[in-house]
């Protein structure tokens, strides 16, 4: 589950002015980011509101004592997929408590990305993020 | 009049709008299509003019909307040759059209084990409501599979019929593939089996010549939102004979005759499928629609339409990683495709940075997209609006895209 951090995703886009060549990144980093093994890619993981196939597991380790999540997926569109990737480095190896404070939309932002990828109900985002955040609220539930 | 694109153009404002900084290329309109001036200042000065509740008012505005209303009706009639005016009913749209022939007919006509036969290439809209009738009734469904181009024979129909049948549901222009059924012929065949056929004319309604009374079809649906009018407004057309002995749909004002706190006697067709005050604006605007749509001459629109669809179908045929779905000899203005080693999604997703709006995804039509052994193609689709650039720009946008994506 080594996917980058955030900053080092900031950093890299930075560098690159028009869009083309900030898509051609996402789509790299959905094209080379590892697959989900094809037993996990099955209804119960999927995320509905995505016009493209997108599949989203989320695992638990401990860390001092406290719960950490930690996400992986897969979409059969690569930009989808490089999105997914983007949110994991945001949310993956934090507690339950840290992904709840998080301001998905604050963050992206700073990606400086273009709106149709950031912006999209269609491409599944909205949905992921909505999941990530209910799978974290379940834990501060318990 | 005589068709004029660049005149036409003018007559839609949403296609001088730029975005991302390019030139709008707008090929969705199999999803919806956009509105001329024409209907949208109808629509504003209706409401500034002539606007009150309809069939309740005796005064000079309730008047004067009623007329507005019921003279959208009067068109939508004479679009379709329907036989009677009381033959169209103003729905909340397609699926509302479909949802109140599963509900109103076919629930209290079909019995256990009878068959209703539908098309693999048909919308959900056209598969879910009977599916309800399914879970409810306990009736089966069977379906009529097209061939490797999306065509439907009528061979294949007659295959599937049996004593049980009841209901042939089927589309008139597949939404996907653009394929064109021999409806004629399977209404023929259908009746001289007493199956009753209702025909979804969602896509076909805009882009080929419908004659009701030529069709002969028992139901016919469509969408304003599809035909240049505004969202919130369908129609069912039903054989007055049908409609007449078809129950109630939903209950409220305008569709009774009498009510007292033990009985009430219900309307005749079609207000009692009219419940409450109707979409009134929304119906007024498709009569503008209708309107818009006549004066420039249904031929020649549809002749305009072939030609770009042509252009688009030979032009995207030239790109060596594009695969098109459907028959390869006709030139529908609905054209599935896929992108060697893109997805759909991702297609749409760049080229939508060049100002092109197309479609991709499954299109509501899962068991197509099953038949066809995808999970979702890119769509695009042609209006009467659809310019010569507009494919042009499809294809550049297209090969930077593929570009990207290498």
């Amino acid at each position: 589950m080594t996917v980058p951090t955030l900053e080092e995703i900031i950093s890299d886009i930075e560098f690159l002015d028009n869009w083309e060549d900030r898509y051609k990144y996402i789509i790299d980093l959905g094209k080379t980011s590892p697959p989900l093994e094809d037993s996990l890619k099955n209804d119960q993981n999927k995320v509905h509101g995505c016009a493209s196939q997108v599949w989203f597991v989320k695992e638990t380790k401990e860390r001092n004592g406290e719960t950490i999540l930690y996400f992986k997926g897969d979409s059969d569109a690569f930009i989808v997929k490089g999105i997914a990737i983007i949110l994991f480095s945001l949310f993956s190896g934090k507690s339950p408590h840290d992904i709840l404070e998080i301001d998905p939309n604050k963050e992206l932002s700073r990606l400086n990305l273009e709106r149709n990828l950031t912006m999209q109900r269609s491409n599944g985002l909205f949905s992921m993020i909505k999941k990530i955040k209910e799978d974290a609220q379940i834990f501060i539930n318990c | 009049m005589t068709f004029n694109i660049d005149k036409i153009r003018e007559d839609f404002p949403i296609l001088q709008r730029t975005i991302n900084g390019n030139r709008l290329t707008y090929l969705d309109s199999a999803a919806s299509s956009q509105k001329p001036i024409q209907v949208i200042d109808y629509i504003r000065n209706f409401q500034i003019r002539d606007y009150a509740n309809v069939h309740r008012g005796l005064h000079f505005l309730s008047n004067a909307s009623t007329e507005a209303f019921e003279g959208a009706r009067e068109k939508v009639k004479n679009f379709l040759n329907a036989n009677k005016v009381e033959e169209i009913v103003f729905t909340m749209g397609a699926t509302d059209a479909i949802n109140l022939v599963a509900y109103s007919y076919a629930e209290p006509n079909l019995i256990k084990d009878d068959e209703i036969i539908l098309s693999t290439l048909e919308h959900h809209s056209n598969i879910v409501p009977w599916n309800f009738l399914r879970e409810r009734k306990g009736i089966n469904i069977k379906w009529v599979d097209s061939d490797n181009n999306g065509n439907i024979s009528v061979e294949s129909v007659r295959n599937l019929v049996t004593k049980k049948t009841k209901i042939i549901a089927i589309t008139q222009m597949s939404n996907v593939l653009g394929s064109i059924i021999p409806l004629k012929e399977i209404i023929q065949f259908a009746h001289s089996k007493e199956i009753l056929v209702l025909v979804d004319g969602c896509q076909g309604i805009a882009h080929q010549e419908t004659d009701i009374r030529d069709l002969d079809c028992d139901f016919y649906v469509f969408s304003g939102h599809k035909l240049y009018g505004p969202t919130g407004v369908g129609v069912l057309y039903a054989k007055y004979e049908l409609l007449d002995k078809m129950r109630p749909w939903r209950g409220g004002g305008e569709m009774i005759k009498e009510v007292s706190k033990d009985s009430i006697s219900y309307g005749n067709p079609p207000y009692k499928f009219e419940a409450g005050t109707p979409n009134i604006v929304q119906v007024v605007g498709l009569g503008e629609a209708i309107d818009y749509f006549t004066e420039r001459n249904k031929e020649d629109i549809f002749q305009h339409e072939h030609n770009i669809s042509e252009y688009a179908h030979e032009s995207l045929s030239n790109m060596k990683a594009i695969k098109l779905y459907g028959d390869k000899n006709i030139s529908s203005p609905i054209i599935s495709f896929s992108v060697e080693g893109s997805h759909p999604h991702d297609i749409a997703t760049v080229i939508d940075n060049y100002g092109v709006a197309i479609r991709a995804g499954h299109h509501c039509a899962q068991p197509l997209m099953n038949f066809l052994g995808v999970t979702s193609t890119a769509r695009a689709s042609i209006g009467m609006y659809t310019s010569k650039e507009d494919i042009d720009n499809l294809i550049i946008s297209l090969e930077k895209a593929i570009k990207i994506f290498n």
